[in-house]
């Protein structure tokens, strides 16, 4: 009898630590079973659309590519583009330091909501965006009849575009900067200034050292949406052809008009800018030592 | 905070942050309200009440809340194999989840339509063996919608599962659990309060999203019309009050999301304190 219970209880007590480990574990066949799901998703939904992108861009070759692109109102576009990113990321950048510095350095009143309010832009859809600036500039908003006097165009011009871009990118440097501003607290500022550091050199040879990471990240992602913005730049911009066409209008028009390769070889630009953006906001994590 | 004071420029910080802020945005979206306040009462409801628009929003949320129930799913999923398996081109395939926040929507817009349309690479195949069509109909909005949606959830439940306090499962084994057990009595409920988070993240970005949507829609009106194109329609017909009113309910709707979220993100900081 003993002989027979011995065995069957050797199992037994040999078991928990199996369990244990199999409870903590998924089996290796459901472990690839979902890696294969989670890369098949990814491929399809991210890397397809890339790949479709190089394509339909070199479709017809180099040559029509090339072609596409050094098209007058392909080079327009990129101009103002350009022009609108040149405007726009170092206005917000500036702001961001502005408003993280008056929001972690110092104790007022009504501080939480002007953290929510400087939010806001990223909750709004991007069309509301452009249509808060048509009914404030357009020709039936509140300034329209004082700018057709003066002859001042903002809407479906490029002014509009800039305020627009303006505020779809607003919050993205402030929001970089005020949770890190915060945490690092100001004993080294307080350092710099007691031993008789004016401001501005307190403020570039020890604020600006230790944001500079979170700040170049910001204004990363500020420049991305800036160059790429469609839905609020398209409401203000009239799409005049090599006039108020942003990169982004520019494949919309390409794409209506049926010219593939034209709208995916500056798709292809974007494309290009989406993915370079990627790269330096990983390297970027990496150097912040986040992620 | 006595030491502050001893800190240099708030005064020129906080009134440039207030006039920035003042003049590009809060100005600006008021002028939405005031706008508003033209309207009777009556116009309104008959603005927001016609067929047209209630059939919009009827397929802006209907699309935006399947889209982000399947973001969600695949998040979970993406998110988990990301946070605790290691493979080959781990980092790689992490890094590129950001893409839509980082591609022009514009461009994400036409790929999508160029893929699942009828002779597109997966339109074809979708409808050759399935017959199902995706572009043009209210399915491609949803397609679009979970490709903005992912990032969203993704990145709100890879840090949540990467603070995850492994002892706990542990715990659980050495009473006896199963994995099965584990994962839905210890790990989901600890995670929940970040998928509701990334899920009503997705659903208020998937519900104001214009730019990947309307080149793959179709744009039909009562089928698949979204909001936001419907606003862009009046405003070009010129009926400003049309446009003002159902941009006016949007951004209202926007704003008790942005307030449910924070709601929903201190609950999840609070969950994540107690552990």
């Amino acid at each position: 009898m003993h002989a027979i219970v011995q065995p069957s209880t050797k199992p037994l007590t040999s078991n928990p630590s199996t369990t244990i480990r199999s409870a903590l574990q998924e089996p290796l066949w459901l472990k690839i079973t979902l890696i294969a799901i989670a890369l098949g998703f990814i491929f399809l939904f991210l890397c397809l659309p890339l790949l479709i992108v190089l394509f339909h861009a070199f479709a017809k070759g180099v040559g029509a590519y090339w072609e596409a692109i050094l098209q007058p109102d392909t080079l327009a576009a990129i101009k103002l583009t350009l022009l609108t990113a040149l405007v726009t990321v170092p206005a917000n950048t500036l702001f961001g330091i502005a408003a993280a510095w008056a929001i972690t350095r110092f104790e007022f009143r009504g501080k939480s909501l002007l953290t929510t309010l400087i939010d806001l832009p990223f909750s709004v859809s991007p069309v509301i965006s452009g249509v808060i600036f048509v009914l404030l500039f357009g020709m039936q908003g509140y300034f329209g009849e004082w700018l057709r006097d003066h002859d001042i165009k903002i809407v479906f011009a490029i002014p509009g575009i800039i305020l627009a871009t303006l505020f779809v990118t607003f919050p993205f440097v402030a929001r970089q900067l005020i949770p890190l501003m915060q945490e690092m607290g100001n004993e080294e500022e307080e350092a710099a200034l007691s031993l008789g550091a004016s401001s501005w050199k307190m403020f570039f040879k020890v604020t600006l050292p230790n944001i500079k990471w979170a700040l170049l990240y910001g204004v990363l992602l500020c420049n991305a949406r800036a160059m790429g913005e469609f839905g609020a730049v398209s409401v203000v911009s009239g799409h005049i052809r090599g006039l108020t066409n942003t990169l982004p209008l520019h494949v919309e028009v390409s794409y209506n008009d049926y010219q593939t390769v034209g709208a995916f070889a500056s798709a292809s630009i974007l494309a290009g800018l989406a993915v370079v953006t990627l790269v330096l906001k990983t390297l970027l994590e990496w150097k912040q030592g986040n992620r | 905070m006595s030491q502050s004071q001893i800190m240099p420029g708030f005064r020129p910080a906080l009134g440039f942050t207030l006039v920035y802020l003042s003049l590009i945005v809060l100005i600006p979206l008021s002028t939405l309200v005031f706008k508003s306040f033209q309207l009777s009462w009556d116009d309104y409801l008959r603005i927001i009440g016609s067929k047209r628009v209630l059939a919009s929003f009827r397929v802006s949320f209907g699309s935006a809340l399947i889209a982000a129930a399947i973001a969600s799913v695949f998040g979970v999923i993406v998110a988990w194999v990301m946070v605790r398996y290691s493979f080959f081109g781990r980092k790689f395939f992490d890094a590129i989840i950001d893409l839509p926040f980082a591609l022009p929507t514009a461009v994400a817009g036409i790929v999508l339509a160029t893929i699942f349309q009828p002779t597109g690479v997966l339109g074809k195949f979708l409808l050759d063996t399935f017959g199902i069509q995706v572009a043009f109909k209210p399915l491609g909005i949803v397609i679009a919608l979970i490709f903005i949606s992912i990032p969203f959830v993704v990145r709100t439940l890879e840090p949540v599962l990467l603070e995850f306090d492994t002892t706990m499962e542990e715990a659980a084994a050495s009473m006896g659990a199963s994995r099965w057990q584990i994962f839905t009595k210890v790990i989901f409920p600890n995670i929940f309060p970040a998928l509701l988070t990334a899920f009503a993240l997705s659903f208020s970005r998937s519900v104001g999203e214009y730019g990947s949507v309307i080149f793959i829609a179709g744009n039909l009106p009562f089928v698949s019309e979204i909001v936001p194109l419907l606003i862009v329609t009046k405003l070009e017909q010129y009926e400003i009050e049309g446009a003002t009113a159902i941009a006016l309910t949007m951004l209202l709707i926007s704003f008790l999301f942005l307030f449910l979220i924070n709601l929903l993100q201190l609950w999840t900081h609070k969950r994540s304190g107690q552990l």
